[in-house]
Order: structure tokens, then C-alpha cells, then sequence
């Protein structure tokens, strides 16, 4: 009995303080426009097989319509080899958002694990944790990456893992900083009083209160592993061609900067608009949930 | 004090240990054996053998991490598979293109963010603050090596006012210094606007109000130098990436500096020079943060005090 | 000369404030701070502003200086003069030279008062080398006068706000405030935030300074005793208002309101010390919604329906005594409780 009514309230609870977040969400103007934004370029990228086709429009090549300015034909111009730009934008969302979706994911993991261990477990493991989460971040992000691809070697895959590899020590502090500020927490203390196991207590108790926190720095971070991973296809250490990768496309356009600036400005434009619109709900999210951090 | 940077240095040997074996360690899991590369589809397995020895790559990793450190301690980064020169040399020539590269970029950044953030702070949800904000989200949305690409089109060849690439005079180093500097400066917008709303409502600034000091000196004296104090820590960890950034910028602008070296290097599967020119740069970094520390011990009296006693 | 200059002053005052309205514009609601205060203060007096914690005293005291922040502050009122000057319609450097050298303030909590990043003697200093023009180096000669004058040596002069203990970062407030004798003083309860026994070092240095240079003073506090102790004359304010004026004499002997009384009824008896505090029950009403009679009637034990329903004004019932309460409008005769037993 007792125990079902704590499980009501603390429902209640989890409910009306997730709420109250959505309330302060959508007062947010920006955040608004981000996540209009990022349902269209989703959306775009989701549907992106049913107008175009991979092999003819995105990759096929078509010399007799190559270099042509945006007209009402090809809204962005078209490349040096004939293909259309824009199908090429639209399908190379699918490869920013899942390189920067999964490089984050890959982060999330490994670094929410290994800082939630640190804070709760201490001593000497959390020193170490944290001074190889000091090496880490010395090295430069992109030299990281770059020193990564080159090693595991250019395809998506490596992409993935090395912008993740290089955007985990991020995760390490917020979680370690989160479970040392609930870990004291009286309820924490209770559990341990009922002699639950470690294990569960950080999963039941201590990472449910970190998460909006972690959400916050994912949704800022998967804007900057976009922009990470279009750094390293232009420096061509990306998705390989002929993939319609964003970074690969400015690196491409790059060689005709002089006579067909259009060919460098698209694939940008796509670009900012992605991470703006990530920037734009992720700071709308700090806002919400967590308003100590507000401004 | 003295003693507070003595144990900082001595924190930094297990660091730069550190860095030296992550990076030696990602480099030698690099595919294919570069001895193949250098020796030919000929070689036999006894020359093989012997090229391996002189080139450094005989026994394991740990050996090899040893030896290299060894050789580091006595300024050795060993030598370019491709060029065959010493990687230290190559380091050091490089690296004042990229400190000049990276000490403008970081002079734009400040020049144009403090201004901007306290202009946005005093004036809290004015237009001009709503302006200085959507600056900075642009800046910070923005590929710098796009906004590179755009530079370069409008300044260089449009208008041909600016050179579109190398080193030669004052005047090309603008474009890329503008290109890694505009990131940070959003950054920086952010953060000055934020440390600087802190102090604005901090007591203090009231008791100088109320002696009689102008609006502009408890602005820029008595608040900013509270407020400067999270943007100098800011500005240390953002080191690492200006130095990041610069390597975007000097593929865009054909600038001599380290990171046209490690990119040209990795195209050229060229491992002593990537590994080298890394592990310096890291160097470079954390060393860079240890100074930064210092200065904000000075700014900030009660952190000084804290090292002093 | 001095003399004359005496005579000459005695019956201009150095404070003059008439219907003073503060109101904070906040996005819950408009905050009614300070509705329609008047206070008039002569040189080398003392004046005790009393009342409990949100009744707009240190609004009041920061609308003297123009410091109400803005926004979201609104400030309006029909005078405003410190030394004979409209500080009303002062351009900001006029201001700026007025405040620190004619009116100065000591703030209620010393820990935040002091800014971390700069020594004691620069913080002293500045005000002084800002309106005595003096050069930085004469102006830090004078700050270590000033340390010395507060009892701090003059050899601290180079030390940062965090290596004082609090009642010493008090003394370095007294100090800014008083370096370049002002003709006003306001302390904003100064002892509040500090040890009790270092209360009553602070409050006797004040006092001393104050008499060795001839300042007018206001003394912000919930304390009666300090009132008791420091001022020659007493305002009560409850909820922006105030609510009793008169000297210390008329107010604490002649108590006329209510709230005053209630304000003496919280304080232990020594006489009696087996009589139970009678508090003032229930709360200060909200001030973004008060009520439209009198805002002390829903506590008050001798309050009729009359009195929630029209606001009284402040009256003068003899001598420098005023009293805001409708029970003297209805009956001439009326009489508190404290009154009736002190006879």
C-alpha cells in the first residue's frame, strides 16, 4: 500500500516537473523555431527516397547539365558532375544527422558511464577517470578526430566513432558533477539504508536526476559533432565519395569557388541551419529544465 | 605562489605522458605496416626485418612508447617517411605561422566579444542585446571553414582587397585569423554577457554607485573586473580549439602552419610527423592552460590567497 | 561664523521627501513598494526609520540616492531634496557628485558590500579622489586615515575584502561611506548581519563618528532597541506607509499606533520576565495586492469594518507627533492598551 502511494506521487512528481519543463519550452520562441525547424529537415531527411533516387539523382552522373546556376530546375545549381544539389543536400541530412546522432550517442554512453562511476565510486578510479578526461581534453578536438579516421581509416563508421570518441570528455564532467551534487541527497542515503545494491541506486536514483542535464549537453553536442564531422569529410578524412556528404560537397565546391560560388554556398547554408536549429532547442532545453543555469 | 607553480608543473609530467601515450598508441593501430610503404612490393622478409629495426618499429608497443618518449625527453620526434627530414624541424618551423595564426584569431575574438557582451548585459533584453545574442548563435552555428570559404570569396576574389592564401605579409594572415577567431568570439559573447549579468547585480556595484562613481568606471572597472574573471578561464580551455580551428583555416587559406603539416602528413600516411606535431601541439596546449591558471590566480585575489598562505 | 552658519541652517533640513511612491514592474506583478512616504529630517538629527522586514525601508533609503534599480523600479514623487538641492531633476553627474560626499550609505549586509576583486585602501580611495579631486596617492593617505578612524590599522590598507572578518569589513563600509563627511548619513541596518557583540562596537563607533563630524543620520532598523539607543526621532513604516512619526520620546512614550504597539509587545519584558511575547499575528499582506483600507487592519486587535474600508492619512495629534490609525478620527478618546497601563 504505502509503497504503491509512494510510487503515485513520485509519478506525479516526474510528471508535473516534466511539465512544467514543456511549459517554460514552449514559451521559448527560439526553441520553438529550432524544433519546427528540425522536424523539417527530419522530415526531409526521412522522405528524401521518394523524390529522388539515390542512384540517378544523388550519385549518377549527368554531364550535359553540369555546372548550371540555381534556376527553377535545380533550385541550388547543379555540381561539376550534373548532379542537383539540392537532392544532394537533402540526402546528405541523413548522413550529417545520423553521423551526429551516433558519434553523440556513442559520447552519451561511454561518458555518462564512466562519470556516473567516477563520482559514485571515488578514490582513486574517479582520479584517474578524470585525469585521462583531462588528457582528452587537451588534445585539440579535431587533431583527436583526425588522428582517429586516420588511423581506424576513412569510411562512415570510423567517422562516427572517432567524432565520439573525441566529444566523451564533455559527458565525463556532467555526470560526475551531477552524481556528486545528488550522491550526498538524503534519499540517496535512505536507499542505502534499505540495503539497495550499488548498481541500482545509480541507475534507479542517480541517473534518472542527471538526465536533464545530459539531455541538454546532448542536443548542444550533436550540433557540434555535425559541424565536426563536415570538418573532417572536407578535410576528406569523411564519408567517402561519391556519398553526398555536406563537408565533402564544400570540400568539392571549394575548386570552383571563383566562377561558381553557389556550389560553396548551399551545402553551408545547410549546414548552419542544422546546428542552428540544434543550438536553438538545446538552449531552450538549459532554459527549461535546468533554471539555475538560466543567464 | 611559487610553490602553486612548481605543483603545477609537476602535475603536468603524468599528463603529458599521458597525451604522448594515447596519441602513439591511436597512430601505431593505424592500418597497414608502413614498412610495406617505404620498402616496396619487393622487399624481401630479412629486408623487412632490418628496415623495421631502423625505423623504430621493432618490439612492442609499450617498448616502442618507451624508446619514443626517451627520444622525446632529448628533442627527437624521429623523421618523415616521406620527405625523410627530422619531424622536431618541421615542427619548429611551422609552428610560428601557427601561433602568429592563433594569436590574431584569438585578439579578434576578444576585440569583437567583450564589447559585444557587455553592451549586451547593460542593455539586458534590449534590441541590442537581441542582436549580440543572435550574433553569437550564428557564430556558433556557423562551419568556420565555411565562413573561411565565404571570406575568401568576398574579400579576396570579389573585392580583391585581401590575399586568398599563404603567408607572405601582413595582410594574409586577416582572413584566417577572422575564420578561427569568430567561433570563439561567439563563444566569448556568451560567456562575457552572462558573467557580466552575475556581477551586475552583485551588491558591491551598488556601494560604488553609492560613492559616487560614473555609470562607465562601476561598468568597466568595478564590474568587469569581477566578470573578466570565468572569461579568462574560458579562454584558456578554448585554446585547444582555436588551435583546432586553425587547421580548417590553414587548408582554406593555404597557411604554412602545424596543421597543414599533420593534414598533408595523414594524406601521405606519414606517422612520425602526425604522431610528432600532435603530441607537441597537446604540449602547447597544456602548457597554455597552466599559464592561463596563473594569470587567473593574479586576477582573482582570493584564489591567489589560496596559494600564497 | 561657524556660528552663524548654525543659526542659519537650523530651520532648513537636510532631508526633504514628499509623497514618495517606489513601484517594482515585475513580470508576477506590480510590486507597491513605497506608497507616498514624507520625510523631513534637520541637520545633526537622528531619525530611527523602523518596521519589519518588506515594509520598504531600504527602498525608501535607495530612492534618496536615485539607485532604485530601473527596471523594473518606478519612482515618483513631488519632492526630493537633500541639502536644499533637487535631487529630483539632477542631471547623472550632478548626481554622481552629490552621492558620497552630501549623502552617503552604509549597506545592511557588510559580506557583499565590498568588491572582491579590489583592496580596501583602492575602495576607500575612490571616493575620495572622486570628490576631493585629490591624486591617487594623497587620496590612499586619506583612506589609511579613515581605517585608522574606524580602528583598523592603517598597515591593512593593501589587503582584499575576503582576508576581514565581517564586523572588520563593517568598519571598512563605515569608512567608505563616511570618507568624505556627508551631511547624510543612512545605515541600512548595520548591525544586522553581524555578531551581537560586535554590534554594539559598530553601533558606538557610529555614533562617535557621527557626533565628531556633525552628521545627519538615518538609522534603518527592526531593532528598538538601537532606535532607543541612537535616534532623536522615530518613523514607523508598515507595508510602504508610515504609520507613526514623532520624536523618540513622543513615539516610545506616547505610542499612538497600533503596529508600534505590537512592535513593543514583541520584545521581552525585563520588568516582567515571566510574561509571555504577544507577537503580531499573521503576515504583512502581499504588496503587489493591498488592501484598500488600512494594510494594517487584518492584524490588527483593535481594528472595526471601517477600517478596511477607507485609508487613514497621517495626522498630527500635538507637538511633532503624527499617527496614521481612523480609531483617533472615531473616538478623540481612544487609548491603547500600553498606554492605559503606563497611565
Amino acid at each position: 500500500m504505502a509503497d504503491n502511494a509512494e510510487r503515485v506521487s513520485k509519478l506525479y512528481k516526474k510528471r508535473s516537473s516534466l511539465g512544467m519543463a514543456w511549459r517554460q519550452l514552449r514559451r521559448n520562441k527560439g526553441a520553438i523555431i529550432g524544433m519546427i525547424l528540425l522536424i523539417f529537415i527530419i522530415a526531409g531527411a526521412l522522405l528524401a527516397p521518394i523524390v529522388y533516387d539515390y542512384n540517378t539523382d544523388v550519385i549518377g552522373m549527368n554531364v550535359r547539365d553540369r555546372m548550371q546556376w540555381p534556376s527553377a530546375e535545380h533550385i541550388c545549381g547543379t555540381d561539376d558532375l550534373g548532379r542537383d544539389i539540392f537532392a544532394r543536400i537533402v540526402y546528405g541530412a541523413r548522413y550529417s544527422l545520423a553521423v551526429g546522432l551516433v558519434a553523440v550517442l556513442i559520447a552519451l554512453v561511454i561518458g555518462t558511464v564512466l562519470g556516473a562511476a567516477a563520482g559514485y565510486i571515488g578514490g582513486a578510479f574517479e582520479n584517474v577517470v578524470m585525469r585521462i578526461c583531462d588528457i582528452f581534453s587537451s588534445i585539440p578536438s579535431v587533431l583527436m578526430a583526425i588522428a582517429v579516421v586516420s588511423s581506424l581509416g576513412k569510411s562512415t563508421i570510423n567517422l562516427m566513432i572517432a567524432v565520439g570518441i573525441a566529444s566523451t570528455a564533455p559527458f565525463v564532467r556532467v555526470a560526475r558533477a551531477a552524481v556528486l551534487v545528488v550522491k550526498d541527497e538524503e534519499y540517496i542515503e535512505a536507499a542505502r539504508a534499505i540495503g539497495q545494491p550499488d548498481w541500482k541506486i545509480v541507475a534507479v536514483h542517480i541517473i534518472p536526476n542527471c538526465l536533464s542535464q545530459i539531455i541538454v549537453q546532448a542536443t548542444l553536442r550533436v550540433g557540434s559533432a555535425i559541424i565536426s564531422a563536415a570538418q573532417l569529410s572536407f578535410l576528406g578524412l569523411g564519408v567517402p565519395a561519391p556519398a553526398p556528404e555536406w563537408g565533402s560537397m564544400l570540400s568539392a565546391g571549394r575548386l570552383f569557388i571563383r566562377d561558381y560560388s553557389y556550389m560553396t554556398l548551399f551545402p553551408g547554408i545547410a549546414i548552419m541551419i542544422t546546428v542552428l536549429s540544434l543550438n536553438l532547442l538545446g538552449d531552450g532545453l538549459r532554459d527549461a529544465l535546468d533554471p539555475k543555469l538560466k543567464r | 605562489m611559487h610553490r602553486y607553480i612548481i605543483k603545477r608543473l609537476l602535475m603536468l609530467i603524468p599528463v603529458l605522458l599521458g597525451v604522448a601515450f594515447i596519441i602513439f598508441a591511436i597512430m601505431s593501430v593505424a592500418e597497414g605496416d608502413p614498412v610495406y610503404q617505404v620498402a616496396g612490393p619487393d622487399a624481401t622478409e630479412e629486408q623487412l626485418e632490418a628496415l623495421r629495426e631502423e625505423m623504430g618499429l621493432n618490439g612492442s608497443l609499450i617498448e616502442r612508447y618507451f624508446r619514443y618518449i626517451g627520444n622525446l625527453l632529448k628533442g627527437d620526434l624521429g623523421v618523415s617517411y616521406v620527405t625523410k627530414l627530422d619531424v622536431m624541424q618541421l615542427y619548429l618551423q611551422r609552428l610560428p605561422n601557427t601561433l602568429r595564426l592563433a594569436s590574431i584569431a584569438m585578439l579578434v575574438a576578444v576585440a569583437l566579444s567583450v564589447p559585444l557582451g557587455i553592451v549586451a548585459a547593460v542593455n539586458q533584453n534590449s534590441w541590442k542585446d537581441t542582436l549580440a545574442m543572435i550574433l553569437a548563435l550564428l557564430g556558433l552555428s556557423m562551419p568556420n571553414f565555411w565562413l573561411g570559404l565565404l571570406l575568401m570569396l568576398l574579400f579576396s576574389l570579389k573585392l580583391g582587397w585581401l590575399p586568398s592564401g599563404g603567408a607572405e605579409g601582413f595582410t594574409s594572415v586577416i582572413l584566417p585569423a577572422v575564420t578561427v577567431g569568430v567561433g570563439l568570439a561567439a563563444l566569448l559573447t556568451r560567456t562575457t554577457r552572462s558573467s557580466m549579468l552575475d556581477v551586475l547585480r552583485q551588491d558591491y556595484l551598488r556601494t560604488a554607485r553609492a560613492k559616487g562613481v560614473s555609470e562607465r568606471k562601476v561598468v568597466y572597472v568595478h564590474a568587469l573586473r569581477n566578470a573578466l574573471i570565468p572569461i579568462i578561464t574560458i579562454f584558456g580551455v578554448q585554446f585547444s580549439n582555436v588551435l583546432g580551428g586553425s587547421v580548417l583555416a590553414e587548408t582554406v587559406f593555404a597557411w604554412p602552419g602545424v596543421g597543414r603539416l599533420v593534414v598533408d602528413a595523414i594524406d601521405q600516411r606519414d606517422i612520425p610527423t602526425v604522431t610528432g606535431a600532435l603530441i607537441m601541439t597537446t604540449m602547447l596546449v597544456t602548457i597554455v592552460n597552466l599559464l592561463v591558471d596563473i594569470i587567473y590566480a593574479y586576477v582573482d585575489p582570493r584564489i591567489k590567497a589560496q596559494y600564497t598562505k | 561664523m561657524e556660528n552663524k552658519g548654525k543659526e542659519e541652517i537650523t530651520d532648513r533640513e537636510i532631508l526633504n521627501i514628499e509623497n514618495l511612491r517606489v513601484r517594482f514592474e515585475t513580470e508576477d506583478g506590480i510590486v507597491y513598494a513605497v506608497n507616498g512616504v514624507n520625510l523631513k529630517l534637520g541637520y545633526r538629527k537622528t531619525l530611527g526609520l523602523v518596521g519589519e522586514t518588506g515594509a520598504g525601508k531600504t527602498t525608501t533609503a535607495l530612492a534618496m540616492l536615485r539607485l532604485v534599480p530601473d527596471p523594473p523600479g518606478v519612482v515618483e514623487c513631488d519632492r526630493l531634496e537633500i541639502d536644499g538641492q533637487d535631487v529630483r531633476g539632477m542631471s547623472i553627474n550632478r548626481l554622481e557628485d552629490v552621492r558620497g560626499k552630501d549623502i552617503s550609505m552604509i549597506f545592511q549586509d557588510p559580506m557583499t558590500a565590498l568588491n572582491p576583486v579590489l583592496t580596501v585602501g583602492e575602495q576607500i580611495a575612490e571616493s575620495i579622489e572622486i570628490h576631493e579631486h585629490l591624486h591617487k596617492d594623497e587620496a590612499l593617505k586619506k583612506a589609511g586615515d579613515m581605517l585608522e578612524l574606524v580602528g583598523i590599522p592603517r598597515a591593512r590598507l593593501g589587503e582584499y575584502p575576503h582576508q576581514f572578518s565581517g564586523g572588520m569589513k563593517q568598519r571598512v563600509v563605515i569608512a567608505i561611506a563616511l570618507a568624505c563627511n556627508p551631511k547624510l548619513l543612512i545605515a541600512d541596518e548595520p548591525t544586522t548581519a553581524l555578531d551581537v557583540t560586535i554590534q554594539a562596537q559598530v553601533l558606538e563607533l557610529m555614533t562617535e563618528l557621527k557626533e565628531k563630524y556633525n552628521t545627519s543620520m538615518i538609522m534603518i532598523t527592526h531593532d528598538l532597541g538601537i532606535v532607543a539607543e541612537v535616534c532623536d526621532e522615530v518613523a514607523v513604516m508598515y507595508a510602504g506607509k508610515i504609520v507613526e512619526q514623532g520624536s523618540l520620546e513622543e513615539v516610545f512614550g506616547e505610542t499612538l499606533h497600533p503596529y508600534t504597539e505590537g512592535l513593543f509587545n514583541s520584545l521581552p519584558n525585563i520588568k516582567n520576565r515571566t510574561a509571555w511575547l504577544k507577537p503580531i499575528h499573521g503576515l504583512m499582506p502581499d504588496p503587489t495586492d493591498l488592501p484598500p483600507g488600512c494594510a494594517f487592519a487584518p492584524r490588527c486587535n483593535y481594528a472595526t469594518e471601517e477600517c478596511s474600508a477607507s485609508c487613514p492619512a497621517l495626522k498630527n495629534m500635538g507637538g511633532t507627533h503624527f499617527v496614521a490609525c481612523s480609531a483617533y478620527e472615531r473616538d478623540p478618546d481612544f487609548l491603547l492598551e500600553r498606554r492605559r497601563k503606563n497611565g
